[in-house]
């Protein structure tokens, strides 16, 4: 392995495995709101009730977050020293607002909500929870908005001795692609706390324990699942799609797995992509479809990767299709699930369908597969580029860190992430074993 | 403007060692003034709620090193490496002991996490005083304006230097010191019975190693790093910040509670810009060739994003500092279990 690759996947696994909490935190923390609204407003001390025993499941979850946030904060200068110091003037702003706007609400909050029920009156205590809330989502954008830079580059000047200057805040802050980026991963992160909220709702109505929790967490779970779920393929994904077609069409390309230009492109369902024989085996399409989903015209041109230089394709195009097709495959199955319990739901079937409640139990952890699929879906595709059309990820490392040492950091980390995973599913066992009641 | 940033990140970075000082302090002590368990959980129910807004601090003065200095973040944070991996390690576990040790009793579990939280808090004493020993030091820039350095050499303070040698470890003690002081003061503070007397048994005699310590470490840092001698000499009133800091010890030792707490802070506080003062304008001295040093010039952002930066750094600072005036108050007081 050369320095590159590891300086690679040492990012790309503590990445992975820190959005794997925060995608919890910030839907969680939209239905913790919920949950604390429909107490204010019912006044009934069941949803009170239900909010503790969650927020309990947010304190771990929210931990893990912290610990493995802050190595990711250090690995720009640890690990992209070059990055950093052509770019630190731009997307070091977002970082810090970060860091000055949403973890200090966030962090200060959190103790008053988790601390204070006793304390605060019952609106104080929503309130806490809703800046938690909106500590979480601002967090969300600051963090968006830095990636959606790197995807397209927006208010800035590259000067002739290649240094990038802002030029223009609110060119980075309402940069065209964040508004998109942001909505689709924010539900998305909705689409994982219903899901999880269902999830267990199943498990205690399945194993007839704390059933009243379990329809309430069933019912909250399946109506934000369903909307949330929708509004993932549209309009959000759709348009995310189309940016990348008007923006970066080579990667388009490459996560369809469209080697040539077509008129009437077709939109793949199944197929592996050969990379020798440039072709897509065993394909399985709807005709024209991809034509129209990105043009709205069914014989639109689409170009496929072989009339663009190969030096500009991503550099792991099956990882790219494979990541691409399963969050989307995903999505439309979540679909289906959600909206076939909605149904239920509304006819009072729900709470006794054994096998409806035995699929929302067991699919727990697609989501979190649907949604890292996503974002490697996102980063590979933006591959060779680390700026896209400014920086080439392989002139952004840093020089002097040789392989050795970064391995040495990777291997700790892996060792180190393996004890908190242990940790963590241990613990959340524990408070899902154990149950709402009190 | 670039001293503006300058200052605002040394204030932050300041604001980080006396907030999360005190955790950090609290750490070290955990296990020699808490024995059972309800003392065990008093000591941590003293940061308990206020430990994760305190680290933020690091993260926010490293977001805004980041985007005033970007240089200076891409050299130090690259060349520090291996540390830097090991901080965030210690980080990692200290954060985990604090939040997961309450989850379950038992004779296993919380004395486990005890002992974790114990040993991280004492290493990153060590190691965020070793760092601060090696930016005064000086480092081996480049002409790019990179280094890196290994953990250790031959220990000399020379120009083939390590992370580690004599002198950067005696700065590495000094901080634990400094530190383990600071945080008994605030476990005596926060806390009663044995273990309020047991913390300020300990603030009393760890008073006199940091008197030492301070006394020894400033003896060698001007022999050292003869920029130090130059900018007092230079700028008399700079004197300011070691009287700041001598004023603190002063309190520490000759009063009690509260403002024995606040004398250590005034002692941290002066001690730091003391240094802070002395480098600048450099921000990384670099051994042998100082026309490689990084300084708050060459190693600042173009103008215009320090510029506008201000415009959002002011009132996200203020909102924060209400954030914490609102948490230190409804938390203020003896710790009830
Ligand atoms: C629960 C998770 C989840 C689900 C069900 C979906 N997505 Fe997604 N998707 C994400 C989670 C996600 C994500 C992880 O949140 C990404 C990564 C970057 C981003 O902003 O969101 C993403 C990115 C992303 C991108 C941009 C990739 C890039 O920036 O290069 C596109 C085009 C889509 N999605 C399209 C879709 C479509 C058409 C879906 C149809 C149902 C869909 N997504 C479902
Ligand atoms: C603000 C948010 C993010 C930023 C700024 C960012 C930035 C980066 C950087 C600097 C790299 C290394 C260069 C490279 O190999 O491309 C990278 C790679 C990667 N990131 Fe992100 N990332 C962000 C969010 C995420 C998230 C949330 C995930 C997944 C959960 C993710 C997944 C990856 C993956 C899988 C790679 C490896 C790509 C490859 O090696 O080809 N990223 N990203
Ligand atoms: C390279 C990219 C990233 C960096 C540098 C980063 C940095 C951090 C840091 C330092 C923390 C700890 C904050 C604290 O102490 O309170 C944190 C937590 C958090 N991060 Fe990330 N993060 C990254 C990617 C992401 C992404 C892509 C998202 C979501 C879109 C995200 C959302 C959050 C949230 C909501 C928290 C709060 C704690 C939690 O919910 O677990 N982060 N992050």
């Amino acid at each position: 392995m050369d320095a590159l690759t590891v300086h690679r996947i040492h990012f790309a696994f503590t990445i992975t495995f820190h959005y794997l909490f925060p995608q919890l935190t910030m839907g969680l923390a939209l239905l913790i709101v919920v949950l604390k609204t429909l107490a204010l407003r019912t006044g009934n001390p069941h949803y009170n009730q239900a909010a503790r025993f969650w927020a309990k499941i947010f304190a771990v979850n929210f931990a893990m977050g912290v610990v493995t946030g802050i190595p990711m904060e250090f690995q720009f200068g640890t690990n992209w020293a070059r990055f950093s110091k052509a770019a630190g003037g731009v997307i070091g702003q977002t970082l810090a607002m970060e860091g000055v706007f949403s973890f200090f609400l966030e962090s200060s909050f959190l103790g008053a909500f988790i601390y204070g029920e006793k304390r605060l009156s019952p609106k104080a205590h929503w309130v806490a929870a809703f800046l938690v809330f909106l500590g979480s989502w601002l967090s969300g954008f600051f963090i968006i908005a830095t990636d959606a830079w790197m995807q397209h580059p927006t208010g800035y000047l590259l000067t002739a001795k290649g240094e990038i200057l802002l030029t223009s805040i609110w060119g980075l802050l309402l940069n065209p692609w964040v508004f998109w980026q942001y909505l689709h991963n924010m539900i998305g992160a909705l689409v994982t706390a219903s899901f999880v909220m269902a999830s267990v709702g199943a498990f205690y109505l399945l194993s007839r324990r704390h059933e009243s929790f379990g329809r309430t967490f069933v019912r909250i779970g399946v109506i934000a699942g369903g909307i949330s779920c929708c509004l993932m393929l549209f309009p959000t994904g759709d348009r995310q799609g189309k940016n990348i077609a008007f923006h970066q069409p080579v990667t388009l390309a490459a996560m369809e797995g469209l080697f040539h230009t077509e008129q009437g492109a077709p939109l793949t369902i199944l197929g592996q992509p050969d990379m020798a024989q440039q072709r897509l085996d065993n394909p399985l399409t709807v005709p024209d479809a991809l034509s129209f989903l990105t043009y709205q015209r069914w014989k639109a041109e689409v170009r496929g990767l072989a009339d663009f230089p190969r030096e500009l394709w991503p550099d792991n195009i099956p990882l790219l299709y494979y990541s691409y097709h399963i969050m989307v495959g995903l999505g439309t199955l979540f679909i289906a699930v959600m909206l076939v319990a909605a149904f239920q739901l509304q006819r009072g079937a729900l709470y006794g369908s054994r096998p409806m409640l035995w699929t929302l139990m067991l699919a727990l952890p697609f989501p979190y597969i649907a949604t890292t699929a996503g974002w490697i879906t996102a980063e590979v595709g933006r591959q060779p580029w680390l700026i896209y059309g400014i920086l080439r990820t392989s002139d952004g490392t840093s020089a002097r860190v040789a392989e050795g040492n970064a391995l040495f950091s990777l291997i700790g980390f892996m060792g180190m992430y393996t004890l908190l995973a242990i940790l963590f599913l241990f613990l959340v066992h524990r408070e899902i074993d154990h149950g709402p009641e009190e | 403007m670039e001293t503006f940033w300058f200052c605002a990140v040394a204030v932050m970075i300041a604001a980080y060692v006396v907030l999360d000082g005190f955790d950090l302090g609290a750490g070290i002590l955990h296990l020699f003034v808490a024995r059972t368990a309800e003392e065990r959980r008093a000591v941590l129910a003293s940061i308990g709620p206020v430990w994760d807004g305190n680290e933020v601090w690091l993260l926010a003065a490293g977001g805004t090193l980041y985007f005033a200095f970007p240089a200076l973040y891409a050299s130090s944070f690259s060349g520090f490496y291996l540390p830097l991996m090991m901080v965030l390690w210690l980080l990692i576990l200290r954060g985990i002991a604090i939040e997961f040790r309450n989850h379950i009793e038992g004779p296993v579990w919380a004395p486990l996490w005890d002992v974790v939280f114990s040993g991280a808090s004492a290493l990153l004493a060590i190691f965020f005083g070793a760092a601060l020993g090696n930016v005064v030091r000086g480092v081996p820039l480049d002409a790019s304006g990179y280094f890196f350095l290994p953990l250790w050499t031959d220990f000399s303070a020379g120009p083939n230097a390590g992370i580690l040698d004599w002198y950067t470890v005696l700065i590495a003690v000094a901080a634990f010191l400094t530190l383990a002081e600071h945080g008994a003061l605030w476990v005596a503070l926060k806390t009663e019975g044995v273990v309020e007397t047991r913390a300020r048994r300990a603030a009393a005699g760890l008073w006199w190693s940091v008197a030492a310590a301070v006394i020894l470490i400033t003896i060698v840092s001007f022999r050292v790093q003869p920029h130090l001698g130059e900018s007092f000499a230079n700028r008399p009133w700079g004197y300011v910040f070691p009287l700041l800091a001598i004023a603190g010890l002063l309190l520490m030792k000759f009063s009690k509670g509260l403002r024995a707490f606040l004398g250590s802070c005034a002692f941290l506080v002066g001690m730091l810009t003391s240094v802070v003062f002395g480098v600048y304008p450099d921000v990384l001295p670099s051994i042998g060739d100082p026309s490689l040093s990084l300084t708050v010039t060459n190693a600042a952002a173009p103008r215009y994003g320090l510029e506008v930066g201000i415009l959002w750094f002011l009132p996200g600072i203020a909102l924060a500092l209400g954030y914490f005036v609102f948490t230190y108050r409804s938390f203020s007081g003896k710790v009830r279990l």
